[in-house]
């Protein structure tokens, strides 16, 4: 008797142990994760952050990686100037997707379709569609296809399943009351998705919308082959090489001259700031949506 | 549906209180010009999808078709890649390609899941909330800083790390020969590392909204059998989100394949096929970033052909991952009914 209750003892602590280990082993995680974020925010922000000054942010790029002089004024512009215009097309082309999956096709065949397609262009790599746009556009042009909208092209078809997916998600918890409602007015299909539906929705697709322009404004590998190399600010989108800050981080990271890694530096904590403004932002935008 | 609906109800209650002195009004159903053209607009963006897939398919398999044609099967089977003698077989790239993601996967499933089961099971909602955002915050820093911070910062530490690790288990039998030297900082384990960084966030977040549709019911039963709640977890939870996890990992998995900046700055650059994880390799992704733009003719449609190769291995595992996905939440629908 007294033998088996300090067997069912011992049995419940060992069970208890084998808690407390795995809930140690989880706690574990959290700080392994959390390491490398603080280590390499604070190593951009302490190597990075000192270069920043006006002249830096505005300079046209130097015109060999050796020299100490030069900013990445031209890469900034480049990297707005292409997800501006992929923005502008994704944005509106992807919302319109998502109506006609959410309001019109719904279950039919075709919106399944669609929906897995959306799926499977969103797992297309990146660089993939780097050379889609290299082959369909920039060959296209011999020599002058290298610009700021091929750049944005390639990252137009990056961000349009993203933010197909994220805005049906949004339109789906519109309540169908709104809908009745406007639909009960009179008011036909069109009036009530763009006056009541979209409005609505509107919160939650600006924030995964900004999360979507984070993403593109980051990346390097679609505009590696498609925009070209500038050294001097070009703000026109259809002529002429351009430069984003990515690529010039990739193109310094590299150089043996410490001059080229600082000017890397300051443009990583650069972009760094911009996408992290961006997912923040998005933060705030979705917080509000939800507490309204 | 509401078309439908407002159609069948709209005449009734009008019946009813006219009592049938006259037939009632009829409610006008047809649909306008600018309805039917907004339809049309919006399925036209729908349809944009499948265009720029199919598009992607034939514009780049056709640039890649004079390197498949020249190389044969060779392309999969070679793995001798020398431009100069237009030889390009893409072997060592292909290995290169499924180490580094395998490796990545087997250093995130564990710190993915371990912050999954942390942010369902256990995290207080203040903590919750942070940890969230600091997922977030991982998950939004580009690739090119990864890269970056991997070749400037982690690389000389990490050759230190790779010797000591290699002189302690390289004389083990079998596991030994992959810790082999000699060491190099930009290696198949660094890559590792970086992506096993860049791709934990994803699978955390999915893991973890699998693990939050878990029905209380369920856990609340393992509680009350006296469940500790290690073995709620891996009673309750852990059964019912399976199928979920092992979709959200290999979506992961498509996603560290496709990587490309940050792998193609840590890797080392150098082809090759070897068990050795802290010597360098390259792969798929990395050295069509690192050549195209010096490339030209055969050489050029040859690293098209590479992206070609990596975008079906990547269709594959993403469509993998979603049937996964879909299955295991059509089996928890079934459960819940």
């Amino acid at each position: 008797m007294s033998a088996s209750r300090t067997a069912a003892a011992d049995n419940v602590a060992r069970r208890r142990r084998v808690d407390l280990l795995a809930t140690v082993a989880v706690h574990a995680t959290v700080l392994v994760a959390a390491i490398p974020l603080v280590l390499l925010v604070s190593y951009v922000t302490i190597k990075g952050a000192r270069m920043i000054s006006v002249s830096f942010l505005t300079d046209p790029l130097p015109l060999s990686a050796r020299r100490k002089s030069g900013g990445i004024g031209p890469a900034i512009v480049g990297t707005l100037l292409c997800t501006a215009l992929a923005a502008a097309m994704a944005i509106p082309l992807g919302v319109l997707g998502a109506v006609y999956l959410n309001e019109y096709g719904k279950t039919s065949r075709t919106a399944s379709a669609l929906r897995f397609l959306a799926n499977v262009l969103a797992g297309v790599p990146s660089i993939v569609m780097g050379l889609f746009v290299y082959t369909v556009y920039v060959l296209r042009f011999q020599g002058s296809g290298r610009n700021a909208f091929a750049g944005a092209l390639a990252l137009a078809c990056l961000m349009l399943p993203i933010i197909i997916r994220s805005s049906e998600e949004m339109l789906r918890l519109v309540p169908d009351n709104l809908r009745e409602a406007s639909m009960a007015l009179g008011a036909s299909r069109s009036r009530t998705i763009l006056t009541v539906v979209l409005p609505a929705a509107l919160p939650g697709i600006t924030s995964g919308a900004m999360l979507a322009i984070a993403r593109a404004a980051g990346e390097t590998a679609p505009v590696l082959f498609t925009i070209g190399y500038a050294t001097k600010a070009n703000w026109n989108p259809f002529s002429g090489p351009n430069t984003t800050l990515s690529q010039f981080i990739f193109g310094n990271a590299g150089q043996p001259f410490p001059a080229a890694v600082d000017r890397a530096w300051g443009a990583a904590f650069t972009l760094i700031v911009l996408v992290l403004v961006l997912t923040i932002g998005s933060r705030v935008v979705a917080a509000r949506f939800a507490s309204r | 549906m509401a078309d439908l609906t407002m159609q069948a109800s709209a005449p009734e209650p009008s019946a009813s209180r006219s009592a049938g002195s006259r037939t009632p009004r009829r409610v006008p159903t047809r649909v306008g010009i600018g309805d039917r053209s907004f339809r049309m607009l919006a399925l036209l963006a729908g349809v944009l999808v499948l265009v720029i897939l199919a598009l992607i398919v034939v514009s780049t398999t056709n640039q890649a078709l004079p390197a498949f044609r020249h190389m044969g099967l060779r392309f999969f089977t070679s793995s001798r890649w020398a431009p100069p003698e237009d030889e390009y077989g893409a072997l060592s790239f292909i290995y290169g390609t499924a180490v580094v993601s395998v490796l990545a996967l087997v250093l995130a499933v564990p710190v993915s899941l371990g912050l999954a089961v942390y942010l369902s099971e256990i995290a207080p909602a203040k903590a919750r909330s942070a940890v969230i955002y600091a997922i977030d915050l991982l998950a939004a820093v580009p690739s090119v800083v990864w890269g970056l911070w991997g070749f400037l910062v982690l690389r000389s530490p990490l050759q230190d790390f790779y010797q000591r690790v290699s002189d302690l288990l390289s004389p083990l039998p079998l596991v030994g020969r992959l810790f082999d030297g000699p060491v190099s900082g930009l290696s198949f384990a660094t890559a590792g590392t970086i992506l096993a960084l860049m791709i934990t966030p994803i699978i955390t977040s999915l893991s973890r909204e699998v693990m939050d549709t878990v029905p209380a019911a369920q856990k609340e039963a393992a509680w009350a059998l006296g469940s500790t709640r290690w073995e709620m977890i891996r009673g309750a939870v852990w059964p019912y989100s399976r199928g979920g996890i092992i979709g959200a990992v290999v979506l992961g998995l498509g996603r560290a394949m496709g990587e490309t900046i940050a792998v193609a700055l840590v890797i080392g650059s150098s082809g090759q096929i070897t068990a050795r994880l802290f010597a360098a390799g390259d792969a798929l992704p990395s050295q069509i970033a690192n050549q195209f733009n010096e490339s030209e003719g055969l050489f050029r449609s040859a690293l098209i052909a590479l992206g070609v190769t990596l975008f079906f291995f990547t269709i594959v595992v993403n469509l993998g991952a979603r049937a996964l996905i879909a299955r295991s939440s059509r089996h928890v629908q079934g459960v819940a009914r």
